[in-house]
């Protein structure tokens, strides 16, 4: 591995400063290292010259009081860059290419950040395994044959490899801190509110989040810092102080009090996640935090929860696709044919599946039985964090109920894919931030993460304890480069 | 409850998306083993309980409504799959 590519974020960013570095040979360093690790297919579109360009304009003239100073990085595809085409892993968005830039992205290059391209997802973020992309699949820098999570499996990959310093990914149900996990990486869910939907190629818009994913805590704090706004083009985006949470960053946890709900020791999970969960809070109590039992009993209805949520929603989002304004359109003999081909050739089968699901859940008949049911199951799971957050500041959950699994094992069984995000959703239906970190090894060497959850708007808090357990974690990612020739 | 390929048909149709039948077939198999997981829900009684909508407690805010973005006609047309210049063209609707 290269000296540059394998420092952090808050390294590379302190070099450029006192201009031991240039932002050119950081930019050049994160494109060669890009260059020899296409078997890992996390790039769907490259912006190298352009990106060497941008660096040796910022090395003209550089601006140091920026957070991000002319720091390369690339960025899922579901974020709409302005000029650059957006695919959101579609073949529906094959030819997309923005004519205005997503606000957390914005956000980024107003900072001094370079872009270095668009990082492969799953198709319209649905998916855990980066399987369902229309640009194909991921490789995870961990082992070969392996996936990298999803749907920011491009994001994790990218990051775990070295091939950007730091990236951003969304979270609907899972897919920053699945990815994180497998990968051996950070990668923080926000609250939902914090940082702008708009420009971000819309899923299931209730539950939809941006957020950092990084090689540690720090970085990931800096880049949340840097992305969270309040913003006006967004309506649900909220108002609220935002902490300068690189800078305020302490390892001070003492006292903080941890819940361990009961409902998240899973039927039939790994014995290694048991154990990882122990040694979890172990290191808690050795930080001086106190550890709660709780009890989150709606925590099973969850997922189906999830499942008619967040369906729904993309049903309607996912309407616009029609081959008329932009986007792939088949031949047909008439208008509605256009559409029914256009929808039925644009669109993988996943999305496909969760299109009809939405749909119905949504027609005539059915609303009550499933999609008012499914709200009033949100709220009680919403209560159950409500009622856990009056004895405690904070949650802790193993990530994922597995470490990552081959490529192709659970393709064709959707409900085994689906429990893949069994300890990630309940978060994202409450709109609650929450942060994953490597924490441990399974047998085959693969990465296991660690998930804390905190307070709506307490990024900080948890950041922080994030912060204090990784120092004792102590956790090293255990990458061969075995794709590079 | 069981999905049939005729509901596979309706709701194929409700979003627009065609589908042959051996694709209905499928999808009618993967609806079924889904749906069985939803109907947990069914354990729950949740007669008395407000339906969440959205977890930010926030009212819409109101703002003037004005044009802002001028002359970008051009940019939005260039995304268009049929070849023109003035306007998004589909297939004949009119007889």
């Amino acid at each position: 591995m290269s000296d540059i590519t394998s420092q952090s974020l808050t390294s590379l960013v302190q070099k450029i400063k006192s201009k031991s570095l240039s932002s050119e040979e950081v930019t050049k360093a994160f494109i060669d290292r890009s260059e020899k690790s296409k078997e890992l297919n996390t790039y769907v579109t490259e912006d190298f010259s352009n990106a060497i360009t941008k660096a040796k304009k910022f090395d003209q003239k550089p601006n140091f009081d920026l957070k991000l100073p002319g720091i390369p990085m690339a960025v899922k595809d579901l974020f709409c860059t302005k000029d650059i085409r957006t695919t959101a892993g579609s073949k529906i968005l094959e030819n997309f290419v923005p004519s205005y830039e997503s606000t957390v992205t914005q956000n980024i290059w107003n900072e001094g950040a370079i872009l270095l391209g668009k990082l492969n997802c799953d198709e319209f973020a649905m998916g855990s395994s980066n399987e369902t992309s229309y640009f194909g699949n991921v490789q995870n820098p961990i082992d070969k044959g392996l996936v990298p999570g999803g749907s920011s499996g491009g994001s994790s990959a990218a990051v775990s490899a070295q091939l950007t310093p730091i990236t951003i990914g969304t979270d609907t149900g899972g897919s920053i801190r699945q990815p994180a996990s497998f990968t051996g990486t950070v990668g923080l869910k926000p609250t939902y509110g914090s940082c702008s939907r708009y420009g971000i190629v819309a899923f299931a818009s209730s539950l939809d989040q941006a957020g950092p994913m990084a090689q540690n805590v720090e970085d990931c704090a800096l880049l949340q810092e840097v992305i969270s706004s309040y913003d006006k083009k967004d309506s649900t985006s909220i108002d609220f102080k935002r902490n300068e949470y690189s800078k305020e960053l302490s390892k001070d946890i003492k006292g903080k009090k941890i819940g361990i709900p009961k409902e998240y020791r899973v039927e039939g999970m790994p014995k290694e996640i048991e154990e990882l969960w122990k040694k979890g809070i172990d290191y808690a109590k050795d930080c001086g935090a106190e550890i709660v039992d709780i009890s989150l009993p709606h925590t099973n209805y969850a997922l189906p929860t999830y499942y008619i949520v967040a369906p729904a929603e993309a049903s309607s989002n996912l309407a616009r696709y029609d081959g008329v304004k932009y986007g792939f359109r088949a031949k047909g003999e008439n208008l509605i044919d256009m559409y029914e081909k256009t929808r039925s050739e644009g669109f993988g089968a996943e999305v496909q599946r969760r299109i009809m699901i939405g749909t119905y859940v949504l027609s005539s008949g059915y609303y009550d039985a499933y999609y008012l049911k499914a709200q009033k199951v949100r709220k009680l799971i919403k209560n159950d964090f409500d009622e856990a957050y009056k004895k405690v500041d904070a949650i802790l959950t193993p990530s994922t109920p597995s470490s990552a699994f081959k490529i192709g094992e659970k393709k064709d069984d959707p409900i085994s894919m689906y429990l893949n995000d069994i300890f990630t959703v309940p978060v994202n239906l409450a709109g609650l931030p929450a942060i994953s970190i490597p924490a441990g090894h399974d047998a085959a060497g693969y990465p296991l993460g660690l998930q804390i959850i905190g307070k709506a708007f307490k990024e900080q808090e948890i950041l922080n304890l994030a912060y204090a357990m990784e120092d004792k974690i102590n956790f090293k990612n255990k990458i061969t480069d075995w794709w590079i020739k | 409850m069981s999905i049939d390929l005729k509901t596979i048909k309706h709701i194929s149709k409700l979003s627009r998306i065609s589908v042959d039948e051996q694709k209905a077939e499928k999808l009618a198999g993967d609806l079924n083993s889904i749906f069985e997981f939803i109907e947990k829900l069914n354990e729950l009684n949740t007669d008395n309980i407000e339906p969440l909508t959205s977890v930010a407690e926030t009212t819409l805010k109101f703002r003037e409504d004005e044009v802002k973005s001028e002359n970008i006609r051009e940019q939005i047309i260039k995304n268009s799959p049929e070849d023109n210049e003035d306007f998004f063209v589909v297939p004949k609707v009119v007889e």
